[in-house]
């Protein structure tokens, strides 16, 4: 129950992009057609997916006071999490290009700009700073991840849709994506106040 | 001999046109924000007062400059299949540095910043410029390059956080030792609306408080630069 609730609130109330704008570049940057949105929002899911666990992990038997090396490594979080993520995303590369060539060349590009994905790295701080156990460390890895790709999707199908209108023209393109982002900010607010544990108990 | 040796110094730090360049290119024509469209991230969640934009300016300015100049003193040994997990170590250990010097000069404003400090290392404006400038560049210049970088994303910042600042609390650098308190309902505001004739109808837009409104300002800023500078119009 409480792996969904984590689950939820991460992808819907707490969601990375509209709420605390995290991974704004590449969300920017890849969000010109929905094709290509997919592929990113799917790799996200995957890398944050993995990273989580992994980083929850490190924190909590490597660099903590009760870990087991006994000494306050905390210092080293942010060294430690990047070298962690970097590395994931060049083994997720050599394991999908090994496995699969046709998601290979469809995700190709998009696999390195992930790991200067803030959303990631801001995932495993969010993680540390709210002291999540193992299994939340996990749902909230997967419900960010999956908030990340609905809103990554959903800029992308809007951008589409209003290249047909008539922007100003120096509105065009990036203006007008960030006041779209903005006004997806404000919808997603209203979710805010909606307690997950109200879906989950009564259903 | 001397007289070279006091020669070559000069050419390491010389200060030219092209120099001056690397400094204000990034202000307008080439803006790590609205040009480029990077280092977005971190950005917006901690304009909502001045006083930590300011200080996030700071640090950004501070990682980029010698994230850059160091990244270009290393250049020629970095192999280039591990350059990235080479360059992400050096902004990371930068990054750690501004965060243990922020939590010992100002614990508030590391609190308010919270996750934000740490997210500087993914800002996508350092690893960007590593990428494209330093790794090809002199230290000197890199430096310069990182240096206004940096302050093209520290006046975007600021000058959002006082938009937002000053129309959804009505004070500019609240928590800081100079604090303005400009339009308010009480005594203490420079202009109070309880009992002024002028201003009786004022209250502070709540939508500024929002980190959405950083999204609207952003993208006003892009209008306004673009309708004057218009080989910056997104053409497709």
């Amino acid at each position: 129950m409480e792996f969904l609730n984590t689950f939820l609130k991460a992808a819907f109330i707490e969601n990375l992009v509209l709420a605390y704008f995290l991974g704004m570049c590449s969300y920017l940057a890849v969000s010109k057609s929905v094709q290509t949105a997919f592929g990113l929002g799917l790799a996200v899911i995957f890398v944050l997916g993995i990273t989580m666990p992994i980083n929850w992990l490190i924190s909590e038997y490597l660099l903590s006071e009760s870990g087991l090396l006994g000494i306050d490594l905390t210092f080293l979080r942010f060294i430690l999490f990047i070298a962690v993520i970097a590395s994931m995303v060049q083994l997720v590369e050599m394991v999908v290009e090994k496995y699969s060539p046709s998601l290979y060349s469809a995700l190709g590009i998009f696999l390195p700009l992930i790991t200067v994905n803030c959303a990631i790295l801001g995932g495993s701080l969010f993680m540390v700073s709210r002291e999540y156990n193992l299994s939340n460390a996990v749902a909230f890895g997967l419900g960010g991840g999956f908030g990340w790709f609905l809103a990554i999707i959903a800029i992308a199908a809007i951008r589409e849709k209003i290249r047909y209108s008539n922007v100003p023209p120096a509105l065009r393109g990036l203006g007008m994506a960030f006041i779209l982002t903005g006004l997806m900010g404000i919808a997603f607010m209203s979710l805010m106040g909606i307690d997950p544990a109200a879906f989950t108990t009564n259903g | 001999m001397a007289e070279t040796a006091v020669k070559e110094k000069e050419s390491v730090f010389q200060f030219g046109k092209k120099e001056r360049k690397l400094l204000t290119d990034p202000l307008n024509d080439n803006n790590p924000i609205t040009v480029q469209v990077l280092g977005i991230c971190s950005a917006l969640a901690v304009t909502s007062l001045v006083y930590p934009s300011l200080v996030m300016a700071i640090a950004v300015i501070f990682v980029t400059a010698f994230s850059s100049l160091f990244t270009s003193l290393l250049r020629n040994y970095i192999p280039k299949s591990v350059r990235m997990i080479v360059q992400l170590v050096i902004i990371a250990s930068l990054v750690t540095v501004v965060e243990l010097t922020l939590k010992y000069l100002n614990y508030p404003v590391y609190k308010q910043l919270s996750v934000y400090i740490g997210l500087i290392i993914t800002n996508c404006i350092v690893m960007g410029r590593l990428e494209a400038f330093s790794m090809a560049n002199k230290p000197w210049r890199s430096f310069l390059d990182g240096v206004g970088n940096g302050l093209g994303y520290g006046v975007i910042l600021v000058a959002v956080g006082v938009v937002r600042e000053l129309f959804g609390k009505g004070s500019l650098f609240a928590g800081s030792p100079i604090e303005l308190k400009i339009i308010g309902p009480t005594a203490d505001y420079l202009v109070n609306t309880t009992d002024s004739m002028l201003f009786g109808w004022y209250a502070n837009n709540n939508l500024m408080v929002l980190p959405a409104s950083a999204m609207f300002i952003i993208g006003i800023m892009i209008w306004i630069q673009r309708s004057y500078n218009t080989k910056l119009v997104d053409v497709s």
